[in-house]
């Protein structure tokens, strides 16, 4: 002869509360709903965002490095020499490159234009090999071809396209003091965002015109992907054997992750925000079991006479929190997953969802929801069997 | 105290309930609600427990029902002394061999009669569906038959007294406890009520009922008249009718 309460009738026993009194329940599950929804948010959004970052990067390569003229040790802007392509392109490893060099010229919508507004757009001297070295791609109209290399042809950045208003190929802009057709304009280039506000110029147009002598600004190289190391160690002294210091060499996809990480101190903050909502929820969820627990020292008295044992009451109001809070870990969840969802379609983002960050949200509920009934738990086991009578 | 029925082989009937000078105090300075009660109640009575208020009719009802424990003084329900048990023997004591009927009936509203009844086995450790066959032969036992699946609050006062009798029996228990069954109800639903307890008394439950009133008293065949914690008079001072 034993009180005994089967396990499926305990979990009976722990929705009969919160059936009694829906809103009350679902106020109180609220508060972890919040909780949880904003931590699975800003999980799903950045780790969404970082997938978007790592498709980026599988697509574009994190084998592109850039040399750059730097500053010399007495702090005067240096040039590299014309024959820097040449050599860089000889160098172990090296599969492809290319090269930008910039002109000090402006370009404006029309000759009648205000002089001093340039816009900020670069005019850059480049060749064929540009765009397959950086992967970009034209929007509209065509790359520079050794037919228009010669001629005053442009091909425009996506922003300085913008900033010029110009929208479609055919159309003239006026480039140190010259007509020049634009032939194509760049969609954005996210491995090399200076070309997005230049103006990009022939080789041969550059020196027939503006006297361009041929000495690069920046150098572009792609490598196989693990020869970049060396190759970044062998750039700068190819390029300026007696001066290697005065060269920059840098991966552009290392600013990118770079970009992305800035991001995540952004998620660490929102992460805190999201456990301090989860505790405030955990707070209203004790509270609410523990005037439950007031309310119903009748029905606990009564229970008790039926043969409950304190354990049994304890175990009744310990599922019922759990549940309480398991329902707010399950409609937050669904929520955080929403956000992320509608934040990914917006942004062009993969959905990626980590199934931890689910796991860790259960989990989560379940221990607030553990501490919060248990207090409240311990004072219904402990209220006395004779609370039936006492009216 | 001495045992009087020492060892006659005639009343080997152990009493279910038997009460030697239990007494139970409350705050401090101590009061007693119960100051030295002795009695014995057999297998098969059907006593009413009578007294104004204040009398110590729910402590002792308490005592009997092993809800409380006595301050003093030695209880013994089932035979079984009720201060050397814990508390898990306690509340097995009360979910197979008590049942309490409440004069506020205790029902869960907006449940099923069925269902209430059916809790009165929840920590027996029955099944559910086999809980739900036996709460409708006990619902069918005192009446409600047609009435399963009415939720408390459609039901009238004496429907639903009828219900936590049921709930009370559902899990046959040798000793039945009620209250002031009949305190909030009309004389009508009280009198049927008290037809019912009379009912399965007949069918061998032992009914204890507490009430302060007399008139209903005098309808069961053993009185025991409580006064200031004390027992004042008792009708049978013998064993058991029937």
């Amino acid at each position: 002869m034993r009180s005994r309460l089967l396990g499926r009738d305990v979990v009976r026993l722990g929705t009969t509360g919160l059936r009694a009194r829906p809103t009350r329940a679902v106020l109180s599950a609220l508060g972890i709903a919040i909780g949880i929804a904003a931590m699975i948010a800003v999980v799903g959004i950045s780790s969404s965002s970082q997938a978007r970052l790592n498709d980026q990067l599988a697509q574009l390569g994190t084998n592109l490095l850039t040399a750059q003229a730097g500053t010399s040790i007495t702090g005067e802007q240096t040039s590299l020499s014309p024959d820097t392509l040449g050599k860089v392109r000889r160098v172990d490893g090296v599969e492809s490159a290319s090269s930008t060099a910039l002109l000090p010229e402006s370009v404006y919508r029309s000759s009648l234009s205000d002089p001093d507004a340039t816009g900020g757009i670069a005019t850059m001297v480049t060749d064929q090999d540009l765009l397959g070295v950086v992967s970009g791609e034209v929007r509209s109209g065509v790359w520079l071809s050794p037919a228009t290399e010669a001629f005053p042809a442009v091909v425009l950045g996506g922003v300085a396209a913008e900033r010029l208003g110009v929208v479609a190929p055919g159309t003239q802009v006026w480039l140190g003091g010259t007509h020049f057709t634009v032939v194509g304009i760049l969609d954005p280039v996210a491995l090399a965002p200076e070309l997005d506000a230049a103006a990009l110029i022939g080789a041969e147009a550059a020196s027939t015109m503006f006297d361009f002598d041929g000495s690069p600004t920046t150098i572009y190289e792609r490598s196989a992907d693990e020869a970049v190391e060396d190759v970044r160690a062998l750039l700068a002294p190819t390029i300026a054997p007696e001066a290697p210091g005065e060269v920059e060499v840098s991966r552009p996809s290392d600013a990118l992750a770079a970009r992305t990480a800035a991001n995540q101190a952004f998620t660490g903050l929102l992460l805190g925000l999201g456990s301090i909502a989860l505790l405030v929820g955990g707070i209203g969820v004790a509270n609410t079991m523990i005037i439950s627990v007031l309310e119903r020292r009748r029905e606990i008295g009564l229970r008790r006479s039926l043969g409950a044992t304190r354990r049994h009451i304890l175990v009744q109001f310990l599922a019922e929190a759990l549940l309480l809070s398991a329902l707010g870990g399950l409609f937050g969840s669904a929520f955080g997953a929403a956000a992320t969802g509608i934040m990914a379609a917006i942004n062009g983002w993969p959905f990626a969802l980590p199934p931890s960050a689910i796991g860790v949200a259960v989990s989560a509920t379940l221990v607030i929801g553990a501490v919060a009934g248990l207090y409240p738990a311990v004072r219904a086991a402990r209220t006395p069997p004779t609370a039936a009578l006492t009216s | 105290m001495t045992t009087t029925t020492t060892t006659l082989p005639a009343s080997t009937v152990n009493p279910l309930v038997a009460l030697d000078d239990v007494q139970r105090a409350y705050g401090e300075p101590p009061v007693l609600a119960c100051a030295g009660v002795s009695l014995r109640i057999m297998p098969g009575e059907l006593v009413a427990i009578v007294g104004p208020s204040g009398s110590g009719k729910s402590t002792l009802l308490n005592l009997i029902g092993t809800l409380d424990r006595p301050t003093a003084g030695v209880a013994r329900i089932d035979g079984l002394d009720v201060n050397e048990l814990d508390d898990r023997s306690l509340s097995a004591l009360r979910a197979y061999r008590i049942g309490f009927v409440f004069q506020q009936f205790h029902l869960a509203e907006g449940v099923t009669a069925v269902d209430n009844v059916a809790d009165g086995l929840l920590y027996t450790g029955v099944p559910r569906a086999e809980r739900r066959q036996r709460a409708a032969e006990a619902l069918d036992r005192v009446g409600l038959g047609q009435r399963l699946d009415h939720r408390s609050n459609q039901l009238s006062g004496g429907e639903r007294q009828r219900v936590a009798i049921a709930r009370a029996v559902v899990g046959d228990p040798p000793l039945l406890l009620a209250d002031e069954p009949t305190g909030n109800l009309d004389t009508a639903s009280g009198a049927a009520i008290v037809e019912l307890l009379h009912e399965l008394n007949a069918q061998g439950t032992t009914v204890v009922v507490i009430t302060h009133d007399t008139e209903l008293a005098g309808r069961l065949p053993r009185r025991i008249a409580l006064r200031d914690g004390r027992v004042v008079s008792d009708s049978a001072g013998s064993g058991a009718p029937t």
